[in-house]
């Protein structure tokens, strides 16, 4: 027995394994997705992301995600404090739900904003009373990303918090300066590292979202029709081109992000 | 002063999460206990349930064990080249970056139909996308990072030390594996595996897109709720969204209760 789990057959047969099923897994469906957007000509993927619907639909896409991830900033930076530093009833509980919108499944997310704001709703019939549209349009869509996006900042934000030293606080306080001046001035910029890279992984994934949004988003173009619900439409109508090219743009965007955020955290830790 | 900030901070999880979570059960519970099982007793209801089931298995099988494997190599494979590591380092994350219909339309486009790849397999009568392979493989693309990111940090805190010392004294590399190196990963391994239950339970963009959501067919549980509100369906759709935000809150306090016997957090 022991003589055949050590023959060398198996130790290469595991990386080969392991290597081809990261080339395939990974790497080679987005080449694909690359390769496909300009299998017809560079023309063709030009003329695929200036159809106005396609590149309204990722500028919309852009400002919401925008939108939602600044609001997540400012909530998530007031929710990571207050769960760090505020000692109150309640506090693990909440500590604990912080992660709900990751647990629960984007359809079910979507569906609970439809539920609670929808044209059924009392709260979908007192805007639509005043005049206001939330459902399908951008209020319902900046809600379903702020839902989707919720735990980021907050968690980025946490273990900056808890590492600053009490002390530096304390001694600005002797010295003089005023609670806000406290927080803007010598806690605030230990936490922005945090708030900058929870923003931006929320924006990533606001831009990528697709299930809780699609249930609540519209088709009207450049004004309800986001870019993941477009590629979508394009799929199921059998024009993948047009789809690749502006996944292609949605990627490239996600990525130089990703590439940023990670820049401000090795540049945060080397200081 | 701090109490505005508690108490904006209990409004806005209130609003936010709250709210929204009594809603849906309220919803779901509304027509009676009776309207609530006849909605999750369709036989397109427990198919889709079914399907969700296999593939959430599936992958949990092949994600946790080739998930442990690229961890394992990434931290301890001295046989690749270190740029080649770094490299795969970072493109470990890459699912998260990709939206997930953009994931499935890359299988799509790949394996589908009109790909040289789906026509040989389709020629061999082997249905990849639009069928259950398909379906398993978009939701290994999703679900990916998750082992992988759990078990590295552990590996390498962990160090080479106790390994070289259980195979110097002799000990076969399963052995040191099993002995050594396992034991110190396994909370690890079953937090990566509690996360991928939960996100293969609640895909929906990829497998929507690769599955093509046909009733009886490939439809899973979440692609049921969305075809149930777009057909005006709400009460149907609340059964099933209720039962899956109902498994995937019991995955969450699982995982609560495991940091917490570990004393992490």
């Amino acid at each position: 027995m022991n003589t055949l789990l050590r023959h060398k057959g198996w130790t290469w047969g595991f990386r080969s394994t392991l290597l081809l099923y990261f080339l395939l897994l990974v790497i080679l469906p987005l080449l694909g997705v690359y390769y496909h957007s300009l299998s017809e000509g560079w023309r063709q993927f030009a003329e695929s992301i200036t159809d106005p619907i396609a590149w309204k639909a990722v500028w919309l896409t852009v400002r919401l995600a925008l939108v939602a991830a600044v609001i997540n900033m400012l909530i998530g930076t007031m929710i990571g404090w207050v769960l760090v530093r505020c000692r109150f009833p309640g506090r693990t509980l909440l500590n604990s739900l912080v992660d709900l919108p990751f647990a629960l499944p984007t359809a079910v997310g979507g569906l609970m904003i439809l539920l609670l704001l929808g044209p059924a709703s009392w709260v979908g019939q007192a805007a639509g009373a005043l005049g206001f549209d939330i459902v399908f349009h951008p209020p319902a869509i900046i809600i379903a990303m702020v839902f989707v996006t919720f735990p980021f900042v907050i968690r980025a934000v946490q273990p900056l918090l808890e590492e600053i030293d009490p002390s530096e606080e304390e001694a600005a306080r002797t010295l003089g300066a005023s609670g806000f001046r406290v927080f803007f001035q010598v806690v605030l910029p230990s936490m922005l590292p945090g708030i900058l890279s929870g923003g931006m992984l929320a924006f990533s994934r606001a831009l990528a979202e697709f299930g809780a949004v699609v249930l609540v988003a519209g088709n009207i173009p450049g004004r309800t029709l986001v870019a993941s619900v477009y590629i979508y439409g394009e799929v199921e109508s059998d024009h993948t081109a047009g789809a690749a090219a502006v996944s292609v743009l949605l990627l490239t965007l996600s990525f130089i992000i990703l590439w940023v955020v990670n820049w401000v955290q090795t540049r945060g830790k080397n200081q | 002063m701090n109490k505005l900030w508690i108490v904006l901070t209990y409004a806005v999880f209130t609003v936010l999460l709250i709210i929204p979570l009594v809603r849906m059960t309220t919803a779901a519970f509304s027509g009676g206990l009776g309207e609530l099982g006849a909605a999750l007793s369709r036989p397109e209801a427990l198919h889709a349930f079914m399907m969700t089931a296999l593939v959430v298995v599936t992958v949990t099988i092949l994600n946790t064990l080739l998930g442990m494997m690229t961890a394992v190599y990434l931290v301890r494979g001295n046989w690749m080249s270190r740029w080649l590591r770094r490299l795969m380092n970072s493109l470990v994350d890459l699912p998260y970056a990709v939206s997930p219909v953009i994931g499935g339309l890359m299988i799509v486009l790949l394996l589908g139909p009109g790909s040289a790849a789906g026509a040989f397999f389709d020629h061999i009568g082997f249905k990849i996308v639009y069928a259950f392979p398909g379906m398993v493989i978009a939701t290994l693309f999703v679900t990916f990072p998750l082992m992988v990111r759990e078990v590295m940090p552990v590996l390498q805190e962990i160090g080479t030390q106790q390994e070289e010392a259980a195979s110097t004294l002799g000990a076969y590399s399963w052995t040191t594996f099993w002995k050594v190196t396992w034991p110190s990963i396994r909370w690890a391994v079953i937090y990566g595996l509690v996360l991928t239950i939960a996100r293969a339970l609640g895909e929906f963009g990829a497998v929507l897109v690769v599955s093509g959501n046909i009733i009886n067919r490939t439809q899973t549980a979440t692609t049921l709720i969305y075809q149930d509100v777009e057909n005006f369906n709400v009460t149907s759709a609340n059964g099933a969204a209720l039962v899956l935000a109902a498994f995937s809150i019991g995955l969450m306090l699982l995982m609560e209760w495991a940091k917490k016997r570990r004393g992490v957090h």
